[in-house]
């Protein structure tokens, strides 16, 4: 075998072919690398190709921001077996969230807002912060009155349930008087900065489909700034 | 009767360590499901992380790096969990996750005995490596999409939420393992593809608990052991008789050999003193 190599062959790849085992080791590297890169690329688009959570997911209280929660939560459970009122689920496939991350649907059943946050403490990661110790300075989205249309207390019917089941009443959500053509109206106001999002006006609202629904702040909040045109 | 009695009682004796396995593997599934009256539930959480006993966290080191890759902080309560499990492993070997906790081992285990009533002949062969690849690959993923890609479809989990939850979205592809394992491939899931197990392997490389030849001169050479071990190739070179020990890190210390031995000529053994070969090869003593 060895007598063909030519003279000039470099050191390296004469010891390679010399040696069959090493050949077939590096061999077996890269093939390796080679499957590992082709179903990566494979396996990052089935990742990328998911539908992002939906606006109805809610995480728990103290959750952080959903790229690092996505990231820290391990899909235990913990938090959930700790909810007293069992509100919350951890997604299947069939819920539109990374799968075994914990949630809840406001409409369905919202967050009581318990003083000790036993959520947050049965967290291993701290992928709900255990820096959130005032259940009142959770965020866990805020409540938006997204259809004013059919809103009674828009058509003069003073319904304000939404207001009167607030746990945070009077300070996240208040009446404010308008007056339009219709005459004085009293409109559920939410201060976004107070609600924590914890949905129980969602889930109160007379209509077969709430007109108060909580959002991830990122949706249901406008910021002031620059404008797409970048004008202030 | 007692000839009734008889037969059970060597039915157990044959099959001790598959009934062992199975109870542990059992009670750790009911563990988080079952309230027990005045005590309630002693495990909560589930094999990602979970706290025993109300006190003892435990965390799959598995789980955990993936997070850590994804670019998480790590947390002290899942730091000490971790640290317990990947202790734990080190020491008496990673492959024991396999066959004495995880829950799928029973459906690929339940799978492999059909697949044997059935007389399934027919293998598609596949590299044990895969799962080595497909590790590697788990890891390298959450780094680049920055979620915990094995989690994405590990059954594992998958299959304890659907028990702890009475799901049954997950149950097409559990389904599809099982078919798999039935069908196509001998060992397929749990043998060649599982990055978990893979895992392990690697964590428990040096594991000291260990199937070892006590008694050489009773091997009668029937290779029955090598026939019934879900990884044959760990076998081969104690009944060659050229180790003492298994020392490759794919055995899953499962005890199908111990069961299936007549002659009582392996035993499972906590190896304290240093290794009695070397790759495969016997070191030799000289007095």
């Amino acid at each position: 075998m060895t007598k063909h190599i030519p003279e000039k062959v470099s050191v390296a790849v004469k010891s390679a072919i010399e040696n069959p085992e090493r050949r077939k080791a590096i061999k077996r590297i890269f093939r390796h690398a080679g499957v590992s890169v082709f179903g990566a690329v494979v396996a990052q688009a089935a990742i990328f190709s998911r539908p992002a959570r939906a606006a109805k997911i809610l995480r728990p209280p103290g959750a952080l921001p959903e790229k690092e929660f996505d990231s820290t939560c391990i899909r235990c459970g913990l938090c959930v077996k700790d909810c007293p009122y069992d509100i919350l689920k951890l997604a299947t496939w069939a819920d539109p969230a990374p799968l075994g991350t914990p949630f809840f649907v406001a409409r369905q059943d919202p967050c009581r807002m318990c003083t000790d946050i036993p959520c947050v403490k049965a967290c291993p990661t701290g992928a709900l912060d255990p820096l959130l110790t005032d259940i009142r300075k959770a965020d866990m989205g805020v409540a938006v009155l997204v259809d004013h249309e059919n809103c009674l207390n828009y058509k003069g019917l003073t319904c304000s349930i939404c207001v009167r089941v607030c746990p945070i009443q009077g300070e996240a959500i208040s009446l404010k008087p308008i007056q339009n053509e219709r005459g004085l109206l009293q409109i559920p106001t939410v201060d976004p900065d107070k609600c924590t999002g914890c949905g129980t006006c969602e889930k109160h609202c007379v209509l077969s489909e709430a007109t108060i629904r909580v959002l991830p702040r990122e949706l249901g909040l406008g910021i002031s700034g620059t404008n797409a045109m970048g004008r202030r | 009767m007692a000839s009734l009695l008889r037969r059970i009682v060597s039915y157990v004796k044959s099959h001790r360590w598959l009934l062992m396995r199975r109870s542990l593997q059992i009670l750790i599934v009911l563990a988080f499901v079952v309230d027990i009256p005045e005590v309630g539930r002693i495990a909560h959480g589930n094999l990602s992380s979970s706290l025993w006993f109300w006190n003892l966290p435990l965390t799959d080191p598995f789980v955990l790096l993936q997070s850590w890759l994804a670019g998480a902080p790590l947390a002290q309560t899942a730091l000490i969990g971790a640290a317990i499990v990947a202790g734990f492993y080190a020491f008496f070997g990673g492959r024991i996750y396999c066959s004495w906790v995880c829950p799928i081992n029973m459906l690929t285990d339940a799978a492999y005995w059909l697949r044997q009533k059935f007389k399934i002949k027919g293998n598609l062969t596949m590299s044990q490596d895969l799962r080595s690849v497909l590790l590697v690959m788990a890891l390298v993923l959450s780094v680049i999409t920055g979620t915990l890609a094995w989690e994405i479809i590990n059954p594992i989990t998958l299959l304890q939420r659907e028990i702890m939850w009475t799901s049954a979205v997950g149950l097409t592809f559990l389904s599809a393992l099982f078919l798999f394992d039935f069908l196509l491939t001998r060992r397929g899931w749990c043998g060649h593809l599982c990055p978990v197990g893979a895992f392990y392997r690697w964590i428990g490389h040096y594991g000291r608990l260990r199937v070892m030849a006590v008694k050489t001169n009773a091997c009668s050479g029937c290779t029955d052991c090598i026939k019934v071990c879900p990884e044959p190739h760990v076998l081969a070179p104690v009944v060659a008789q050229k180790a003492m020990a298994v020392t490759d890190s794919d055995c899953t210390r499962c005890g199908a050999c111990l069961d299936k031995c007549d002659g009582g000529v392996l035993a499972m053994k906590l190896e304290l003193r240093g290794a009695k070969s070397f790759r495969g090869i016997p070191i030799v003593k000289i007095d």
